[in-house]
Formats: C-alpha cells, sequence, structure tokens
C-alpha cells in the first residue's frame, strides 16, 4: 500500500517510467479495491500524457480563444449586422442596416481611407526600397545610426507622436510647421481645417512612424539577394541603375507582396491617427475613416447591428482587396509550386 | 576624376540620410524639449522652432511629481496590463507554438493555416460583439476585459512555431527514455532553449499592450482605471489646462522604451518585424 501511493505521487514527474514497474505488480493481485483508487488518475496521465493527445493540449489555449474570441464574434458580428439591437429588445430587421450604409458620411469615410490607403502603401514601399538600397550600400557611413534613428518613431504610440505633430502642426504661425513655410512666405495653414492638409498629416505621420520598419524588412531582403549576381553583372557592364532594376527589384517582390499586404490592412484599420488628430469629430468629417464611422455609430451611437453592418462591410473590402493583390501578384502559383 | 566624384556622391548621399534622421528623430527631441517649457506658452503657440532658453524649467515635471496622481494611477494600470499580458500570451503562445512544431498530428496543417488566417482578420471586426460579451460577463471597466482578447496572440503562436522547428527532436525522446512527461519536456527543457526568442515577443506584446487603444478606449470608462494612453488622449482637448501633464508624462511614457531600446535594440527589430504588427 505505501509503495503504491508512492509510485502515485511519483506518476505526475516521470508517468512513463513508474508505469512500467505498476504493469508488473498488478498480476500479483490487488487485495483489495482501494488500490484502483491511485491506479485510476495514473490511467488518466498516461492518456494525457501520450504523444497523441499531448500536443493537442498545448494548443487548447489556442482553440478556446479561437471560438471564444474570434469565431463566435466574427459569426456574431455578422447575426447583428442583420439586426436592430436596442437595450432589452433585439430584432431580425433584414438587409435594412445595409441599405442605411450607403450614406453620404459612409462614402466619405471609405474615400478617406482609400486615399489614405494608396498614400501610405505608395510612400511606405517606395521610399523604404529607395533608403534600404543606399543603407545596403558602400557609400553610406555611419548605417548603424541611421538605422536606429529611423526605427525609433516606430517605438512611441500614435497617441503620444500624433500630440507632438498636433502641436508642431498647430494654426498659429509660432507652430514648427508654420514657422517654417513662413520663411519662404507661405502663410499660416490651418492644417488640421482643411481637406488636403487633413489628409496630409494623417499619411504623414504613418509614413513617419513605420518607414523605419519598412526599411529593416528591405535590408532584411537585400542581405538574401546573392553578391554573384551583381559581380555577373559587372562583368556584363551593367550599370547602377541597371543592376538595380534587373537584379534587385525582381528579388525584392516577395518581401514588397507582403509589405503591401500589412500596409493595406493596417491602412483599412486606421482609427487613432484620425482620434489624435481630431477625436470625436473632424470639421465636414475629413478626418473621418471607416473604423472611426463604426466606432462613431457602434460605440458612441449604441447603434451596435449598424456599426457590425460596417464592420462585416470593412472586412469584405480587405478580404476582397487582398484576394485581388495576391492573384495579381501571383502569389498563389507559387504556392503551388 | 573618379574618386573624387565619388567623394561627392558620398556626401550628398550622407548628407540626405543625416537630413531624413533628423526629420524621424525631431518630433521626438521637440517633445523632450517642449517638456522643459512653460504649458501655458505650449499650448498658445504650439512646438516652435524656435525658444527662448531662459524660459527652460522643471514646472511640468515638478507637477507631474506632486500633483499627477491620476497620472500615475494610468501609469500603474498600463504596467500591470503590460505585464500580465506579456506573461500570459507568451505562456500560451509558446506552447501553441512549440507543440505545431514538434508534433505530428492530425489537423496540425489546418490549426497552422487557422492560424496564419487570423492574423489577417482585423480585430475591429470582431469588436462590438466581444464588447457586448464583456457587458454581458460584467467585466466592464476591468482589466480582464482588455487583457483577454490579447491572450493567444497569433503573430507569436506563428513566431515560437518557426523558431521551435528548429529545436533539436532528439533531445524530446532522450527525455521520454528519461521518464520525463510531454509537459516536462517543454517546461524543463524546451522553454529554455526557446528563451531567445521569448524577448522578441515580450516586446512586441508589450510593446503592443502599452501603446493599444481603440480596445481599451471601448471597455475601460472610469478615468481611475484608463491606461496611458487613453488618459493622454483626454488631456488633449484644445481648452484643457492640463497641457504639463500632457507634455511630460508623454515624455514619461516613452523614455521607459526609448531606455530599453537603446539596451536590447537586436530585440526591439527582431520583434516590431516579425510580421508588421501594429504597435
Amino acid at each position: 500500500m505505501t509503495s503504491t501511493s508512492a509510485n502515485a505521487k511519483k506518476d505526475p514527474v516521470n508517468g512513463a517510467q513508474a508505469s512500467k514497474p505498476r504493469r508488473r505488480k498488478q498480476p500479483e493481485g490487488p487485495k483489495s479495491n482501494r488500490n484502483k483508487g491511485p491506479n485510476q488518475p495514473n490511467k488518466v496521465l498516461r492518456f494525457f500524457n501520450s504523444k497523441k493527445v499531448a500536443p493537442y493540449i498545448f494548443i487548447a489555449p489556442f482553440i478556446i480563444s479561437f471560438l471564444v474570441l474570434t469565431l463566435y464574434p466574427a459569426i456574431q458580428a455578422i447575426i447583428m449586422s442583420f439586426q436592430s439591437i436596442l437595450p432589452g429588445q433585439v430584432n431580425f430587421i433584414g438587409l435594412e442596416n445595409y441599405e442605411r450604409i450607403t450614406n453620404p458620411t459612409f462614402y466619405k469615410a471609405l474615400t478617406n481611407t482609400t486615399i489614405y490607403v494608396i498614400l501610405t502603401v505608395a510612400i511606405l514601399v517606395a521610399f523604404p526600397i529607395l533608403l534600404s538600397v543606399f543603407l545596403n550600400s558602400r557609400l553610406v557611413k555611419y548605417k548603424t545610426f541611421f538605422r536606429a534613428s529611423l526605427f525609433i518613431p516606430a517605438l512611441a504610440s500614435v497617441i503620444v507622436s500624433g500630440m507632438v505633430f498636433r502641436l508642431m502642426f498647430g494654426e498659429t504661425d509660432t507652430a514648427a510647421a508654420n514657422q517654417f513655410l513662413g520663411w519662404f512666405g507661405i502663410g499660416p495653414l490651418e492644417w488640421r481645417y482643411e481637406r488636403w492638409s487633413a489628409m496630409f498629416l494623417m499619411v504623414f505621420l504613418t509614413s513617419w512612424r513605420w518607414m523605419g520598419v519598412n526599411i529593416l524588412y528591405y535590408l532584411a531582403a537585400l542581405q538574401n539577394i546573392p553578391k554573384e549576381l551583381y559581380e555577373a553583372a559587372d562583368i556584363d557592364g551593367a550599370t547602377p541603375i541597371q543592376k538595380f532594376l534587373f537584379v534587385t527589384l525582381p528579388f525584392l517582390k516577395p518581401i514588397t507582396i507582403f509589405v503591401t499586404t500589412i500596409s493595406i490592412i493596417n491602412g483599412f484599420r486606421m482609427f487613432e491617427e484620425s482620434f489624435v488628430f481630431w477625436e470625436s469629430g473632424s470639421p465636414g468629417n475629413i478626418g473621418l475613416t471607416v473604423v472611426g464611422y463604426l466606432y462613431q455609430q457602434g460605440i458612441q451611437q449604441n447603434d451596435m447591428g449598424f456599426g457590425a453592418a460596417v464592420g462585416v462591410v470593412l472586412m469584405l473590402i480587405i478580404f476582397v482587396i487582398s484576394f485581388i493583390q495576391l492573384i495579381l501578384t501571383g502569389a498563389f502559383k507559387r504556392g503551388d509550386e | 576624376m573618379k574618386p573624387n566624384q565619388n567623394k561627392l556622391l558620398k556626401l550628398i548621399i550622407n548628407g540626405i540620410f543625416f537630413i531624413i534622421s533628423f526629420l524621424a528623430l525631431f518630433p521626438i527631441i521637440s517633445l523632450f524639449i517642449s517638456s522643459f517649457r512653460p504649458s501655458s506658452i505650449l499650448m498658445r503657440e504650439g512646438i516652435s522652432l524656435t525658444f527662448d532658453p531662459s524660459t527652460l524649467n522643471l514646472d511640468n515635471y515638478l507637477y507631474i511629481f506632486t500633483e499627477g496622481g491620476v497620472y500615475w494611477q494610468w501609469y500603474t494600470n498600463s504596467l500591470i496590463i503590460s505585464l500580465l499580458v506579456i506573461v500570459l500570451s507568451l505562456f500560451f503562445s509558446s506552447m501553441v507554438g512549440y507543440a505545431l512544431a514538434v508534433y505530428d498530428f492530425r489537423g496540425r496543417n489546418f490549426f497552422f493555416i487557422l492560424v496564419l488566417f487570423i492574423i489577417m482578420i482585423p480585430f475591429e471586426i470582431m469588436m462590438l460583439p466581444l464588447y457586448q460579451m464583456m457587458i454581458s460577463f460584467q467585466l466592464i471597466n476591468s482589466y480582464t476585459a482588455v487583457i483577454l482578447p490579447m491572450i493567444v496572440a497569433p503573430i507569436a503562436v506563428f513566431f515560437f512555431r518557426q523558431y521551435a522547428l528548429g529545436l533539436p527532436r532528439e533531445l524530446m525522446d532522450s527525455a521520454r527514455i528519461d521518464g520525463a512527461t510531454e509537459y516536462g519536456i517543454f517546461f524543463r527543457i524546451m522553454m529554455p532553449l526557446m528563451l531567445p526568442s521569448f524577448a522578441a515577443m515580450a516586446i512586441l506584446q508589450g510593446l503592443g499592450s502599452w501603446n493599444n487603444f481603440l480596445w481599451p478606449l471601448i471597455v475601460l470608462r472610469s478615468n481611475d482605471m484608463f491606461t496611458l494612453p487613453i488618459g493622454l488622449a483626454t488631456l488633449l482637448t484644445p481648452y484643457g489646462n492640463n497641457y504639463d501633464l500632457l507634455i511630460a508624462g508623454s515624455v514619461m511614457t516613452i523614455l521607459p522604451i526609448l531606455v530599453l531600446f537603446i539596451f536590447f535594440q537586436r530585440y526591439f527589430v527582431e520583434g516590431l518585424t516579425v510580421g508588421g504588427v501594429k504597435g
């Protein structure tokens, strides 16, 4: 009896080994049913410890969190988008929420977001490619310093950096941006109150924050280009520009697809960059984004059904664009090979 | 002739890079300088390119350390939430990533593709149902509500899985012969081997939670529960007379991150370039 209980205690620690002497012991005959007591958890332990079951226990947190925090809310969001949700009163109203979405404010939000995505993607792909090629060349000294200082903006939150931008792009002629323009005789601008400059502020803030991170992506990709290719190009008498166009760029295609994809998704999710400049509302909605509209309708107005419909539309837009982009760039083809 | 041309080119390119680096650092530098300027001037004039050095003083910091009680409450909230997110998400995500890498089990590929798929789904779409869920569980205005959606981070799962693929599997077999359980193998043998990957993910998750905005904005209601970004955003009103708290508080928010960055640059770079996660 004492030995059995000692074994049972040992089991959780080194089950596989401890189970062997147990099996040998069993033919000796358990004298009472009490012996089955410690035996039962041992079987359970062995079950949980088998190589077939253990991986599922390891990934259980993911399965649970996927079901509860992703799948259920995603389905619920779609259901909610067909409902009118008032406190204590939920009704199915068919497509009414989707019909209401076709309104000028949503179009404005969608237009703003689309322009923002196009601009940030263009800037955050083109500049990092150019800068990283130079940073990778022998022309630039102090590489570590440049890399680090370009990366630092990514560390500050949108709220903190946006606050600084807001103070630098203030309306007064004493604010940094207007001061700078003043030297060239350009009068003080009301940055936050005009359509083009509102877009400029959001795009500039995002580009400033992410430039360094994208440069690092491209630097990593550049390291993977075989040096022999450049040597071969040198022998063929290629100019630096030809080398860039015909050797470097083709190798940067996969990372460009990746950077574009995340920039598009993050662009359509944009909210903070607008919130930090105008909080609850911008004049004439010049800074309103799709997620901003979702927040305004779903949370502030508490019209959750309508907010959910905005979310579903956003999800569809992102899926369609990602899909088109992946087909255009041939990402699926590569996967088949 | 040619070396000279080359030198000129080098000079120009390096000059351009200095300008770009200066532009990148300028907002941060001016934030630091402005935190020593009178907040009333800051509110009236904004951040200027020129300033009168004789007006520099420590008033904003004196204020935040003597009367900034609510600010330090936000700071504590942010610290607790970030630490909890780091510990929980690293624990669970490493478990999942490890299993996806070292075990052959049915559905392994399915679950891995699911992880990749979830990375692509914008959180904002699940936001309203999650918000409803938090209301019905009465978790509104609690740390739990903020932390819950961040516990298993698919991007971290992906990263840990990639890292665990390189673990020596022979170790597992010999450990099994020595009588170790599957869980003992993970916690005692493999997890220590995976430690280098933990640093990068701790920074990714910590920074993400330290700077997280939209979700905490929705589920946190009372001033004493706010995290730093939410709290600071409430000071961002044009009529506010809280610019002393705002500007000194912003410095205190990014200062610890900058200090950490200086010491752990490599892990910051590793963490932030894992998959372009929003910071």
